[in-house]
């Protein structure tokens, strides 16, 4: 006991500072990118490894960060991308993904609805469908010390039935289309549905085979959408926190 | 004479000159390599004579013409690759009797092309691929009796992991037997890569185990590099290989961590849970990506790491190694905590030699099997252990989390400079009619591609087998008279990949 106790004086308190302060998100590392007016899209298209380079409705150059898998191939051959560090890509709607040069407001992109009601106790049951496992990994890193989600009242559950939000990852292969649905229809209504990882929110890399269902929101009601490939773990926590509205 | 063609780690040779012989020859060669001569199974699959574009629209996946069965064997006492063929139609005897680690392998190859493993033991679909079957709904190995219940666990598991069915076979609290049905995660993946290389391929790979990216890219770049025959720089070589050992001290550290958690013991499990990370975290100090994605490109790495750079990854990897000596000494030193693993899931040498078994499992069960030895002559000496139980899969872990820290901190320490990427340019297709074979010994154990080109330079197929592949059925034999209480411990001891096998 006292070599356990004398380990934790040593390790020290090791919960990160991030929220409020900001996350310390590596040199290089991809968030949401600026493209810039000029960005002739179609002519970059074949480098594209998902189709993500495309035109918002207003006919503005974008990339399209449900679709993107941050590779950055498209930024290294042209000049008007570039991937920034805004880790702030959690969005309630799939539109706002649509990255162009025009200024990013995270803060809208939320709906204060029902979310509110979840205040400091948000459960979530996680459902890996086709996923690598990258996006649950790090879903289950937010859990460690190191992010302790706990500590905002989110907690990832066993049961659907305890769980007030269902967090998706992965394109949703055939094989776990059933177990997808069915696990939706247990939890108790209203609830909510978390897009995490582009795989969910478009197929990303796997949309083109025909053995995924992807997108999620073509199953069920979306409610956020979190980018990445996987999203870092500051991305999806501070979606989550923005979502249910804690205050940072 | 043998009929056996041999090649060296990342060799390849043309279709044409790939030794084919009769069924006989290729049944008895075979059995003889396995079971005598150390051999183990590193790919077991069939070509069909089908054009590529037809299998990219999903017809013709019954191919009941002639198919060329293809082998790939380890060959540990020559360092070097076995590869032998042999026609099939229909049918052919199984080897799976005679030779158990073909189980897995009869069971993809009758599945996905429907060639029958005449006399294979428990003939059934290891990922439901097919879109008129429910997946995991089959037959399974039942028992009667009064006290006699079957537990049935998954798809959806209890916690944030990845999908697959367990079904135990129980007496109260023993389990007779285990069953795993998987092919929950299951996207197609080799389908996609046919008519490769193109944009989405390393991408494709680099994701067929998210955990395991580094080691899946340096692989897959390691038949690009001998097909096009370019040469990494040694800068390339150092930078690669620390953002492969980086991915396997971040996997061991969280899996002990696990472990920790699965016995309660609780100081270790949050201490290896943030380790963890902050490994993760220096392996996204290279490229941006905590799973090394977008790191390892053909023909070297893709990101410069400066001077300032490398020192400040060399002091991270220095203190995480001091804190991690610390929680470890913890948890190895804890009564109770080796009580629950001492002689818990035990995998005998015999049972894991017989079936295959390969990466950590197979060597905490007194095999040495580590293709990073094994291919070469450079005198590498693999972490084994010999009880087969949770505790060697512990130590295992422990004794190459020393050895692969010690060996980022040289690489660091030595890095020098020069280029880190060769100039040399992907030609726009690979040598037509090659077969091209290359391993890489991940975290969990060895990743095996075989790329086979067609005539036109695009890929006709690229198999994968992951360790996975070899292992699930070795954890399936590990609950064999367990209690069902410590599947978890025995689970995490194994921790093997849902996506990597599903494909």
């Amino acid at each position: 006991m006292f070599d356990a106790l004398s380990a934790r004086l040593s390790q020290g308190y090791r919960t990160g500072a991030f929220p409020p302060a900001q996350p310390n998100l590596p040199e290089h590392f991809a968030g949401r990118p600026v493209v810039s007016k000029d960005v002739d899209v179609e002519s970059l298209q074949p480098i594209c490894p998902t189709g993500a380079l495309c035109r918002d409705c207003a006919g503005a150059s974008a990339i399209d960060t449900g679709k993107c898998i941050f590779c950055g191939k498209c930024a290294e051959v042209c000049k008007g991308i570039s991937f920034k560090k805004e880790y702030r890509m959690g969005a309630m709607h799939r539109e706002a993904l649509l990255a162009t040069d025009a200024e990013y407001h995270p803060e809208e992109q939320l709906d204060r609805g029902i979310a509110r009601l979840y205040g400091k106790s948000f459960k979530i049951r996680q459902v890996s469908a086709g996923g690598c496992a990258a996006c649950e990994l790090d879903f289950n890193v937010l859990n460690t010390l190191a992010w302790d989600m706990g500590r905002f009242g989110i907690q990832a559950v066993a049961s659907p039935r305890h769980a007030d939000a269902i967090l998706v990852t992965g394109p949703v292969s055939d094989n776990m289309l059933l177990a997808l649905k069915k696990t939706y229809e247990a939890m108790p209504k209203p609830c909510l549905v978390i897009a995490s990882g582009t795989c969910a929110i478009s197929g990303g890399i796997y949309a083109t085979s025909p053995q995924v269902n992807a997108p999620l929101d073509g199953i069920l009601p979306v409610d956020l959408y979190v980018p990445g490939c996987p999203p870092h773990p500051a991305v999806l926590l501070e979606a989550l926190l923005r979502l249910i509205a804690i205050r940072k | 004479m043998s009929p056996f063609l041999t090649l060296k780690n990342g060799g390849s040779c043309s279709m044409s000159a790939l030794p084919q012989c009769g069924m006989d020859e290729f049944r008895s060669a075979s059995l003889q390599a396995v079971n005598q001569e150390q051999c183990r199974v590193s790919a077991f699959f069939a070509l069909g004579n089908n054009c590529p574009q037809n299998t990219q629209k999903g017809e013709c996946t019954k191919e009941v013409e002639k198919s060329l069965l293809v082998e790939i064997l380890l060959d540990p006492q020559q360092k070097c690759l076995r590869v032998l063929s042999t026609e099939v139609c229909e049918k052919y005897p199984s080897l799976t009797a005679e030779a158990p680690a073909f189980h897995w392998f009869e069971r993809e190859l009758f599945e996905e092309t429907g060639i029958l493993p005449e006399g294979h033991p428990w003939l059934k679909p290891i990922r439901f691929a097919d879109k008129n079957r429910e997946p995991g709904v089959t037959d399974y190995f039942t028992m009667e009796g009064e006290a006699v219940h079957e537990v049935a666990v998954g798809p959806v598991h209890a916690g944030v992991i990845e999908p697959g069915h367990f079904r135990f076979q129980c007496m109260g609290e023993d389990v007779f037997s285990l069953e795993i049905e998987l092919g929950y995660q299951h996207r197609g993946i080799e389908k996609m890569l046919v008519g490769g290389p193109d944009v989405r391929t390393t991408h494709i790979l680099e994701t067929a185990a998210g955990d395991t990216s580094v080691a899946a890219m340096l692989n897959y770049c390691g038949i690009l590099e001998a097909l096009c025959q370019i040469e990494v720089p040694a800068r390339g070589v150092a930078l690669r290989r620390i953002a492969l050992e980086l991915e396997r001290i971040a996997n061991h550290i969280g899996d002990l961590g696990a472990l920790a958690g699965d016995v309660a013991f609780l100081p270790t499990s949050s201490f290896c849970g943030r380790i963890r990370g902050d490994f993760l975290n220096m392996t996204a100090r290279l490229c941006g990506n905590r799973f090394g994605r977008g790191l390892v490109v053909p023909g070297g790495v893709r990101y410069e790491l400066d001077k300032a750079g490398a020192e400040e990854l060399l002091k991270k990897v220095q203190v995480g190694e001091k804190e991690l000596q610390e929680a470890l000494s913890l948890m190895f030193d804890e009564p109770t905590v080796l009580d629950r693993f001492e002689n818990t899931g035990v995998v005998s040498t015999e049972t894991a030699r017989q079936i295959g078994l390969v990466g950590v499992a197979g060597r905490a069960s007194g095999l040495a099997v580590d293709c990073r030895g094994d291919l070469s002559e450079n005198g590498f000496v693999p972490a084994v252990e010999q009880g087969g139980d949770v505790l060697s899969r512990a130590l295992v872990r422990r004794r190459e989390l020393e050895a692969s820290l010690a060996e980022v901190k040289g690489l660091l320490e030595s890095l020098r400079g020069g280029e880190s990427r060769s100039t040399a340019v992907l030609p726009t297709a690979l040598p037509n009619d090659t077969l091209c074979v290359h391993l890489t010994e991940a975290w969990r154990g060895e990743i095996c591609h075989v790329a086979i080109t067609d005539g036109q330079g695009r890929f006709r197929r690229v198999k994968i087998v992951d360790p996975s592949f070899h292992n699930w059925f070795g954890l399936a034999m590990a609950l064999r008279n367990q209690q069902i209480s410590d599947f978890p411990i025995c689970n995490k001891s194994f921790n093997l990949s849902y996506c990597g096998h599903d494909l």
